[in-house]
C-alpha cells in the first residue's frame, strides 16, 4: 500500500472527456519525479457526477478534482502532491452540490457499492471488497434457502417492470429441465438511461457472481450476459472479467471445489429497442429478428430456446451479492411500503452536474435534481421533467416532491428505468412529443398493425403541428389514436405510448393550441414552413 | 486470401464458440460489417448461410432489422449521431445541422468519396456527456459545432 493514491474515472463518460490522456500526463510526471514508490495511480469506475472536464480523486486527502487541461494538472501536481497544499479553484465542491434543507439525504450505495473504488480490471479488488463470497456462502446453502432470502428482501426487477425477482427465481427452480439458462439483460437503450453501462465498466465482478448465484439456485449451469452492440467498451470489460473469474475457479467447472458449474458468455445485439424486451431478446440471442413472443408461456418455463429461463436486469443481478452477504433485513431497511432497497438514477439533460446517484427508493425528484445534479443548468428554469426513459411521463417542477417508487406512477412520476430527464424553459412542448413519438416509430418492430401504423401517424400528425400545418382536430386524434395504441399493441413498447405523449398534452394543452393557426412557434423551437402561396394555381 | 476466403475462417473460429444453434449468428454478422465496407453483401450472407446453417432469407431479414446492419455498402467511417431526448435537449440538433454542412450529405448518406456515412442512432448510454456522437468504435462528448468540425477533419487527414 503506497502513501498516496490517485484515482481516475476509465467508465465511458469520463474517457470521453480526456481521463486516459490526464492520467497518462500524471503518471509521466509522477515518474519524472521519482514519487512511484509512494504514489500510486488507480483506474477505476464512475465517480457518479460528471462535470465540464475529467474529474480525479487523491487518497487518502479524499478530495476530488476537474481539470481541462494537461497545464491544470500539472499545477494540482505541482501544489498538491509536492508541496502540499490543495488548489482551490479546481476542487469539486460536493458539500455545495447539496443543498442545506435535504441534509439527511444520503447516497446509499449497493449496487455502486465497488464503482468509482475498486479497478473493475482487477478480480484481486473485487475479492478485496468481499467479492465473490456470497457466491461461496450460497453454495453451502439450500437452494430454497437462497430464493427465500431474496423473496424476503423485497428486490424487484430494476429494469422496469418490477416484478418481484425471488418470486422470477422459484418459478424458474421449479420448472422442470435439464437444462435451464440465466439470462442477463444488458441491452440497455432506454434513452437516458447508462447506470448498466456503469455497472458493467466499474464493477462487472459483481453481475457475474450474481448470476452464478442464480445459477446454483435455479438449476441452470449456462448464463448469457446480452450486451447491446454499441456498448465495446462494456463488452471488453465484461470479457476480461469472465476469463479472470474462470482462470480463479470462482466461474467454470466445480466451483469452490463443489459440483456446481457455471459458465458465461456474451452475445452482442445489434441495436433494436425493442429487444429490451425479455422474450423479443431471447428470439434476438438465438439469431432472429427481436420481436416480442406471445405470453404466457412466460420465460421461466418457456424461454431461451423454448426451455426454462431466467432473466434479470444489470442492476437487479447487482443487488444480489450484497443481500445474500448481508441479509434481506438490511435490504429492507431501505426503500418504501411496497418498493425496498434503492435505485440508481441517471440525471440528464440541462442540468448543472450530470451523472448517477443511487438512493434509497422513495427519493423525490427535488434530492435527485437538486441533492446530486446541482439544480438546473445555466440558471434557466424547470419546464418539464421526464421520469423513467422515453417511456415515461412528463411531469411539471411541482410534482418535485413526490416520493419516487414503483407506486409513484398514481401520482403521474414513472420510476421505469430510473432516468430524470431535466427539460428547461428554452424548449417546446410539440418539438419534444414530436421527437418522441419519431423514436416510437423508429423503434416499433412492426409485428403488429396498431403500433406499426399508429405510431407512423402520430409522428405525421405532430410533425405536421410543428411545421405549422396543424389543425385543431389533429389534437383529439393525437390523444385518441396514443390511448388506441396503448390498449392495442402487443408487446410493451407500444402499450407504453401513451405515457409520455397524453402527459406531454396534459400538462401543456395551452401550448399545443397556440401552434394551431398560429404564424409562428410560441417558444421559438419548431421551424414553420411557409405557407404555400394560393395563387399558384 | 480474398475477403470472402477470411470470412470464411472467421465464421469457423466463431462456429466453435457456439453454445446453442444460432447464438453467433448476430455476432458474425458484425464481423462480416467489418470486412466489407460496413455491410452485409449477398456473397457474404451465404457463406453464413453454409457455414451456420441459416437461411440467406432469414440473413436479409435480419440485416434490413436490426439498426447496426445494411445490406447496402457504407463508407469507410459510419458516423452516428445521438438523436435521443437527452442530447435533443442540450443542443443536439445544433450538430446535426454541423455534420450535414461539413459532410455536405443528410442523414442515411454517404459521402461522395466513401470516406463517411452519417447515420442517427438511439441512445448510446453516455447521457453524461451529452451531446454524443460515435465514429466507428470511437465515441465523441460534449460536441459543440466547432469541436464536431474538427473531429471529422482529423478523420479526413487520416486518408492523405
Amino acid at each position: 500500500m503506497k502513501a498516496m493514491t490517485i484515482l481516475f474515472s476509465m467508465d465511458s463518460n469520463s474517457l470521453l472527456n480526456g481521463a486516459k490522456s490526464y492520467e497518462e500526463a500524471m503518471k509521466n510526471l509522477v515518474n519524472e519525479y521519482n514519487l512511484s514508490d509512494i504514489i500510486e495511480i488507480i483506474e477505476t469506475g464512475s465517480f457518479g457526477f460528471y462535470g465540464k472536464g475529467s474529474v480525479f480523486q487523491i487518497l487518502p486527502d479524499d478530495i476530488y478534482y476537474i481539470v481541462n487541461s494537461i497545464d491544470d494538472l500539472k499545477e494540482i501536481f505541482e501544489e498538491h502532491l509536492l508541496k502540499g497544499r490543495s488548489v482551490p479553484k479546481f476542487l469539486v465542491d460536493r458539500e455545495k452540490l447539496i443543498p442545506a434543507d435535504t441534509s439527511k439525504l444520503k447516497e446509499t450505495r449497493i449496487v455502486l457499492r465497488n464503482v468509482g473504488l475498486i479497478d473493475p480490471n482487477s478480480i484481486e479488488e473485487y475479492i478485496g471488497r468481499d467479492g465473490y463470497i456470497a457466491l461461496y456462502r450460497a453454495l453451502k446453502m439450500k437452494k430454497t434457502e437462497i430464493i427465500d432470502i431474496i423473496k424476503d428482501s423485497g428486490l424487484r426487477g430494476r429494469g422496469g417492470a418490477g416484478f418481484p425477482t425471488g418470486l422470477k427465481w422459484e418459478m424458474t427452480l421449479k420448472s422442470q429441465n435439464d437444462r435451464k439458462y440465466i439470462l442477463c439483460n444488458a441491452d440497455e437503450g432506454e434513452p437516458g438511461t447508462f447506470k448498466d453501462r456503469l455497472i458493467l465498466e466499474g464493477d462487472p465482478h459483481s453481475v457475474l457472481e450474481a448470476m452464478a448465484i442464480a445459477g446454483y439456485a435455479v438449476g441452470s449451469q449456462l448464463g448469457y450476459i446480452y450486451i447491446r452492440g454499441e456498448y465495446y467498451n462494456s463488452i471488453q470489460k465484461v470479457q476480461k472479467a469472465i476469463d479472470d473469474a474462470e482462470n480463479a475457479g470462482l466461474l467454470g467447472e466445480n466451483i469452490f471445489g463443489s459440483d456446481f458449474s457455471f459458465k458465461i458468455s456474451i452475445r452482442p445485439g445489434a441495436g433494436a429497442y425493442v429487444v429490451g424486451d425479455e422474450t423479443a431478446l431471447m428470439e434476438s440471442l438465438e439469431g432472429k429478428v427481436g420481436r416480442p413472443r406471445l405470453k404466457p408461456p412466460y420465460p421461466t418455463e418457456h424461454g431461451l430456446y423454448g426451455r426454462p429461463t431466467l432473466i434479470n436486469n444489470v442492476e437487479t443481478f447487482a443487488n444480489v451479492p450484497w443481500i445474500i452477504l448481508n441479509g434481506s433485513d438490511a435490504f429492507k431497511a431501505y426503500g418504501t411500503q411496497r418498493s425496498k432497497g434503492t435505485k440508481v438514477f441517471s440525471l440528464i439533460g440541462n442540468i448543472n452536474s450530470k451523472g448517477v446517484a443511487e438512493l434509497p427508493m422513495g427519493s423525490t425528484l427535488r434530492e435527485v435534481i437538486y441533492g446530486f445534479g446541482g439544480g438546473v443548468a445555466n440558471g434557466r428554469n424547470i419546464k418539464m421533467i421526464q421520469t423513467g426513459g422515453t417511456a415515461g411521463t412528463f411531469v411539471t417542477p411541482d410534482k418535485l416532491d413526490i416520493p419516487v417508487d414503483y407506486e409513484s406512477i398514481k401520482d403521474g412520476i414513472s420510476l421505469g428505468s430510473g432516468a430524470i430527464l431535466v427539460i428547461d424553459d428554452r424548449n417546446c412542448a410539440v418539438d419534444i412529443a414530436k421527437k418522441i413519438a419519431r423514436f416510437y416509430m423508429h423503434e416499433s418492430c412492426g409485428k403488429c398493425t396498431p403500433c406499426r401504423e399508429g405510431t407512423r401517424e402520430l409522428y405525421t400528425l405532430l410533425d405536421e403541428i410543428s411545421k405549422g400545418h396543424g389543425k385543431i382536430e389533429y389534437i383529439d386524434r393525437i390523444k385518441n389514436l396514443a390511448q388506441e395504441i396503448a390498449d392495442s399493441s402487443f408487446c410493451g413498447l407500444g402499450q407504453s405510448v401513451n405515457m409520455p405523449i397524453l402527459s406531454l398534452y396534459d400538462n401543456f394543452k395551452d401550448e399545443f393550441l397556440a401552434h394551431i393557426g398560429a404564424s409562428e412557434c410560441p417558444v421559438g423551437i419548431c421551424e414553420f414552413e411557409k405557407v404555400k402561396s394560393k395563387t399558384k394555381v | 486470401m480474398d475477403k470472402v476466403q477470411i470470412l470464411k475462417e472467421r465464421i469457423k473460429e466463431m462456429k466453435s464458440r457456439q453454445l446453442e444453434k444460432g447464438d453467433m449468428i448476430l455476432s458474425s454478422l458484425h464481423a462480416t460489417q467489418e470486412l466489407f465496407d460496413n455491410s452485409i453483401p449477398l456473397e457474404a450472407a451465404k457463406v453464413i448461410s453454409d457455414e451456420l446453417d441459416v437461411k440467406v432469407e432469414r440473413i436479409y431479414e435480419l440485416a434490413t432489422f436490426y439498426s447496426m446492419y445494411s445490406t447496402k455498402p457504407r463508407g469507410k467511417h459510419l458516423i452516428r449521431l445521438c438523436e435521443s431526448l437527452p442530447c435533443h435537449v442540450i443542443e443536439g440538433p445544433k450538430i446535426a445541422k454541423k455534420l450535414k454542412e461539413v459532410l455536405n450529405i443528410d442523414f442515411g448518406q454517404t459521402t461522395k468519396d466513401g470516406l463517411f456515412t452519417l447515420e442517427t442512432t438511439s441512445c448510446l448510454g453516455i447521457c453524461g456527456v451529452g451531446p454524443v456522437m460515435m465514429i466507428d468504435g470511437d465515441t465523441y462528448g460534449n460536441l459543440t459545432a466547432e469541436k464536431t468540425e474538427s473531429i471529422v477533419q482529423k478523420y479526413r487527414g487520416e486518408k492523405s
